[in-house]
């Protein structure tokens, strides 16, 4: 897993590697202080006559060595942040970059809120766990061997205690927060829980208040909040011996070597400053061992982190225009389905379209009409080639979609999604995601075919208004038309209108199919619609039932012929009819 | 002896972000804090135990360091210079088991202190939250219409637990690093004046530092904020609309803007992590140069010690200069751990200071004092109140009186405005007869919701009257006037439990078949039965595994099981096609029959039988009359209906 998230490094790769000797250099320097001083008693006080050049000679030294560890300490913090922040930038962008490669069948797959949070919250667990590794890591373990070493020379014997300190340590962390981590993997579940509760009762406070749920509600979130506090015992329960065994473990080093060290010292084996340098290694080496089972702990709570971002680096690309014609163009507005077989799960066994075929001039308006989960939707987005079909081909322009490049194909062929979605910035802003390079009078034309001309215009800011965030000033309607004229502005061969006017009046939706009839004249329009008017006056219409195309036909004829086609009509112009 | 560095603090923090100092600052510390304490008071025994084990546990580490003197000079030298014996190896051992004992109490104190600490931060997590959510069911709707839910999630979300982090670890923590760093000084000015000056003088250098390092990293942090919001945004952005931007072919673009933006972020966050992650290691090593310094310093004082003609005051002996060192490293940890507590203090008694605000906010007023009961109507037509569920409810007066409920609305004259400035209904004049169903139609924000927000008091009039039969719905108890009346609405809400549960949520002591015949009613029974487990399927998020269409249904059933004389459907079947909406016609119509039902709807078909429609713009009734009426009349109504008006 580590190995597809290196090459996030790139680019930082000195400031890593620099960090690290800073650090580094931090630690030796802050061990070779304490030995200085071990040194500084053992030469300047507790030799017969005590000399002041070693003294200050050593104290001379001790001193600068502390400032050159300040300045290490501190260029090591700037250029861990430098590392750690490019670090986590790459990976943003890898990640931004992949998610913009998806296809649909891709995005289908990861739900945006799961696309943001691996890009947010994720990316930035990780990022904290590079700075960490870079900081900690190697420090640790460099002061961890020196410290030892130092020991080992100022007394091997008494070094013992660490091999009895070190593993015991060590061994205790990582039981307790290997034992600890599912316990709050358990305490987060029931906090997510508890405060699912609390959304619940925000979103719904008025169905709350006028069914008089108040005390039922405080009881129930009472429940949820007790428990939350259960599973909290139950965790922290057993973090908290984490504290007093390791301070016990300490203690037990610093009463061992008080003990050993002082017969060694009465035995002449050893000097009284040697003690003093030794209990400081106790610290020094005991709380490495510390920090490194800490990033190893952190090293294993981010492991859904890392598993969840390499998910997406990992994601197979379903459609790729890599084998494509750069320079073939679409000409004509025709599209032809041959025998096409279509599913979403690429099993041949539950198939969302069977066996469609059918052929379009380029030129005509075509209204698609079904039930819900007929396919209408699917239909459509083969022509764009969103998703890929399963078996046959599908054809624009007289050629397979595939022999495109995407961009190609795309810029011709529009389509406004059912889910219409504005970004934040100018209407303007939005229309030219149609055409950057469109003048004002294109756009302008482009509004006027989808009926936003005079709306936009009754905005004090015309087509300088600001949407906001997923363009929350314009109503329904007016969101709808703002996605046709954005659409229309591609200036394309084929447009597929996929439920596009629903919350557009009649009057409105006629007007935008009669603009489109006379104003895009060459251009092939597919009309999917609720609406029985919607589509009467389409050249012809396909009726879609349960993933199969069941008549395409004019109008009139399927009215005759077509049963489906009957019902929606009677159950939709009957009561106009009535009065 | 440098302490062993806590464990359980980092993880339990996670490292790095959210060490990171927040900026957060309280507007009145002092009163916010006060007020927290009380939350102390029901573990006040528990409390002064904490502090026991919290003072001995200090102390311990500080006289188990402190052995550490009179071992080197009464038990070591000697022995070194007199030789050892027997009787001093003994007393050597005694000395060494004194610290033992002492160190071993002080281990016991910290998993005490832990221990019981954890019961009491966890105890008060509880009682907080419980008070701020039940004052939150008692909150009039304003409140929650006025701000948004993320607004409100973060008092239990966020504020809680900086909340937490604060009691369980900032507060134990200060007081123990408190604790420590006095009692090392004491023990370093008894053992050299002289040296504890160098200390205190770095002190001073310290604090300075952490203040100038705080100023610095709170502007860089702020810029960092804002840079991660706009990027965050961005991401949300294109992660929302991924499909439109492969429609339109923008990938290179986006990916060029963003780019830019994760760069800004980059740099902002580059300095304020510096800024945040440099304090560590420049605290750090500034307590190595005290220590350098305290060391050169004190071997010349021990040398004057040795040469005997120095006054006692700038002498030292080995041992006293071995323990001052070990007091220098243990002086300067507490004092950077401080330094990082009191940033999460400050945004912790910042969150408090909001949680507080929750609890305090005014409550809806309920003046009301007519009760809803159930009665039994007895053969000479007089009413008697009876325990049991009857078909009958009546209005019970304070006075004991009984009036039957008809469901008789009336509003008389009412005007009513949100914020006091726009008004939305305007000198609105209506009567519902009890049986009757009454259609509002209009654009939104004609004031049709605001309506049924007055009839069940969600919200109430400024000028005018609403009546229940007969009464002021001021002087009817809330509860009691909204158990009268059943709402569905159009973003139809569900709850976390079973089909079952939720369709009950309309009232609690339904029996299964009478959920399940209100089921069939709305039409929902024969989709229910398609669910895995039926009525045991589990909704969950907000039954997102639900289309729209079916959770209205579900809506539908819970209101009718609820079962109360006055209806209120808010765009009730909006989201149900034309084709289902004919099959729930039947259910609904039973229903509503011999209820008084006020219906919203912006299909007109599902108005078109109510006995009054009243048609609704700038919060006036422009059009009044039944569907035939108002088409005669040629006017608005006329218009949407034919299709010639758009409603938005």
């Amino acid at each position: 897993m580590i190995k597809k998230l290196l090459p996030a490094v790139r680019g930082y790769e000195k400031q890593t590697i620099g960090a690290s000797l800073m650090i580094i250099l931090e630690g030796v320097l802050e061990i070779l202080i304490p030995y200085l001083m071990t040194k500084l008693i053992r030469e300047g006080i507790e030799v017969a006559d005590p000399r002041m050049n070693v003294i200050l000679t050593y104290g001379g030294l001790m001193i600068l060595m502390a400032i050159f560890a300040l300045l290490s300490g501190a260029l090591c913090a700037r250029l861990a942040a430098v590392a750690g922040t490019g670090f986590a930038s790459n990976l943003r962008n890898m990640l931004f970059r992949k998610v913009q490669d998806f296809s649909f069948a891709n995005v289908d797959k990861f739900s945006s809120a799961s696309i943001v949070t691996r890009l947010t919250t994720d990316v930035t667990n990780i990022q904290n766990l590079f700075t960490i590794l870079i900081r900690m890591t190697v420090r640790n373990f460099i002061i961890m061997i020196t410290a030892f070493c130092f020991a080992v020379a100022v007394n091997a014997r008494l070094s013992i205690v660490f091999a009895v300190a070190i593993p015991l340590l060590a061994g205790i962390m990582l039981f307790i927060m290997i034992k600890a981590h599912p316990y709050f993997e358990k305490m987060l579940a029931k906090l997510d829980l508890m405060n699912a509760r609390v959304q619940e009762n925000l979103i719904a406070i008025r169905v709350v208040k006028a069914f008089v749920k108040g005390d039922d509600e405080n009881v129930s979130f009472e429940d949820s909040a007790v428990a939350l506090r259960k599973a909290q015992l139950a965790a922290e329960r057993i973090v908290i011996w984490n504290n007093p065994l390791s301070q016990l473990i300490f203690y037990g080093a610093i009463i061992a070597v008080c003990f050993f060290g002082g017969k060694l010292i009465v035995g002449g084996r050893m000097g009284v400053g040697d003690l003093t340098g030794f209990l400081a290694y106790i610290g020094q080496i005991l709380s490495s061992v510390m920090m490194l089972s800490m990033v190893f702990v952190s090293f294993i709570i981010t492991r859904a982190s890392q598993k969840r971002i390499v998910e997406i680096l990992d994601e197979q690309i379903d459609i790729s225009d890599d084998g494509a014609d750069p320079e073939l163009q679409v000409t004509d507005g025709s599209v032809e389905f041959r025998d096409v077989d279509f599913s979403y799960s690429k099993n041949p066994e539950n198939l969302t379209l069977e066996n469609v075929s059918f052929s379009v001039r380029s030129g005509e308006t075509i209204g698609i009409i079904g039930g819900t989960g007929s396919a209408k939707t699917t239909l459509v987005q083969l022509i764009p080639r969103l998703y890929e079909v399963l078996d046959g081909q599908v054809l624009v322009g007289g050629h397979d979609v595939r022999e495109y490049k995407l961009h190609s194909l795309r810029d011709k062929v529009a389509m406004v999604l059912q889910t219409n979605l504005l970004f934040s910035g100018t209407i303007e802003d939005n229309l030219r995601w149609g055409n950057e390079n469109a003048t004002q009078e294109e756009i302008e034309a482009a509004c006027r075919a989808a009926q936003a001309h005079d709306f936009i215009m009754s905005f004090p800011e015309g087509y300088k208004t600001d949407l906001g965030q997923g363009g929350v000033n314009v109503s329904g309607g007016q969101k709808q038309r703002l996605c046709i004229a954005r659409a229309l502005l591609k200036d394309p061969k084929v447009v597929i209108l996929d439920d596009s006017t629903s919350a557009c009046d009649t009057a409105t939706d006629a007007a935008i199919r009669s603009a489109l009839r006379t104003q895009l004249a060459g251009t092939t329009t597919f009309i999917i619609a609720q609406r029985i008017a919607s589509v009467m006056d389409a050249d012809r219409v396909m009726v879609m039932d349960d993933g199969k195309l069941v008549a395409f036909d004019t109008p009139q004829r399927l009215l005759e012929t077509n049963e489906i086609y009957r019902e929606v009509y009677d159950s939709q112009m009957r009561g106009g009819e009535e009065e | 002896m440098s302490n062993a560095p806590k464990a359980s603090e980092r993880v339990a923090r996670g490292p790095g972000a959210r060490n990171m100092a927040r900026f957060a600052k309280p507007k009145n510390t002092k009163g916010t804090f006060l007020r927290l304490i009380k939350y102390f008071k029901p573990y006040a025994l528990i409390l002064l135990l904490v502090t026991v084990c919290i003072i001995v546990a200090a102390e311990a580490n500080v006289f188990g360091t402190a052995q550490l003197k009179p071992l080197v000079d009464d038990h070591i030298t000697p022995m070194l210079e007199n030789g050892a014996t027997a009787e001093r190896w003994a007393a050597f051992g005694r000395h060494i088991l004194r610290m033992a004992i002492v160190y071993l109490v002080g281990v016991v104190c910290v998993f005490l202190n832990a221990r019981l600490m954890l019961r009491v931060s966890t105890g008060i997590l509880l009682d907080i939250r419980k008070e701020m959510f039940s004052k939150m069911q008692k909150l009039p709707i304003k409140y929650f219409d006025s701000r948004t839910h993320g607004e409100i999630m973060s008092r239990y979300t966020n504020d809680t637990d900086s909340m937490r982090e604060m009691l369980s670890q900032s507060i134990p923590n200060l007081i123990d690093s408190l604790l420590r760093v006095t009692s090392v000084f004491v023990m370093m000015v008894v053992l050299s004046p002289a040296l504890t000056v160098i200390t205190v003088v770095m002190l001073v250098l310290m604090i300075l530092v952490v203040k100038a390092l705080a100023k610095k990293s709170g502007a860089f942090y702020k810029k960092r904020q804002a840079a991660l919001g706009v990027a965050n945004g961005y991401i949300e952005e294109m992660a929302e609309g991924q499909k439109v931007v492969k429609v339109f072919c923008r990938e290179e673009r986006i990916n060029g803007n963003f780019a830019k933006l994760n760069d800004d972020l980059r740099r902002a966050e580059a300095g304020a992590n510096t800024w945040a992650s440099i304090l560590m290691p420049i605290m750090g090593n500034l307590s190595y140069i005290q220590y350098a310094i305290t060391a050169l310093l004190g071997t010349l004082m021990v040398v004057a010690g040795l040469r005997g003609d120095y006054p006692a005051l700038i002498t030292l002996s080995v041992g006293s200069l071995v323990t001052f060192l070990q007091y220098t490293r243990n002086f300067s940890r507490p004092i950077t751990m401080m330094s990082q507590q009191f940033n999460s203090i400050l945004s912790a008694l910042a969150g408090a200071e909001r949680i507080f605000a929750l609890i305090d906010e005014e409550p809806e007023e309920d003046e009301g004092t007519i009760r809803l009961v159930n009665a039994r109507l007895e053969d000479d037509g007089s009413l008697t109140e009876c325990e049991e569920r009857t078909d009958v409810w009546a209005w019970k007066a304070p006075d004991g009186s009984l009036t039957r409920v008809r469901g008789h609305v009336v509003f008389d004259d009412v005007t009513f405005s949100y914020d006091g400035k726009k008004i939305v209904l305007d000198d609105i004049s209506l009567y519902a007869k009890p049986g009757q169903k009454i259609a509002f139609v209009g654009s939104t924000g004609a004031g049709k919701t605001t309506i049924t927000n007055l009839i069940n008091r969600f919200y109430d009039v400024q000028e005018g009257v609403i009546t229940y039969d007969g009464f002021n719905i001021r002087d009817i108890r809330k509860d009691d006037l909204r158990r009268s009346l059943a709402m569905v609405l159009q973003d139809t809400h569900l709850f976390t439990g079973t089909v079952m549960e939720n369709i009950r949520y309309g009232r609690k002591d339904a029996t299964d078949d009478e959920v399940i015949r209100a089921a069939k009613l709305a039409n929902a029974h024969s989709f229910i039965m398609h669910l895995p487990q039926r009525y045991d399927t589990m909704i969950v998020d907000d039954g997102e595994n639900l289309s729209q269409g079916q959770r209205q249904l579900i809506a539908i059933a819970r209101a009718a099981v609820a079962d109360p004389p006055v209806l209120i459907l808010d765009e009730a079947t909006s989201s149900i096609d034309t084709r289902t909406e004919s099959l729930i016609e039947k259910g609904m119509d039973e229903l509503m029959n011999g209820r008084t039902v006020f219906v919203i709807a912006h299909r007109l078909s599902t108005v078109r039988n109510s006995n009054a429609i009243m048609v609704l713009e700038h919060g006036k009734i422009i059009e009044r009359g039944d569907h035939k009426e108002l088409l005669n009349m040629k006017g608005r109504y006329y218009k949407l209906y034919t299709g010639a008006f758009e409603l938005s």
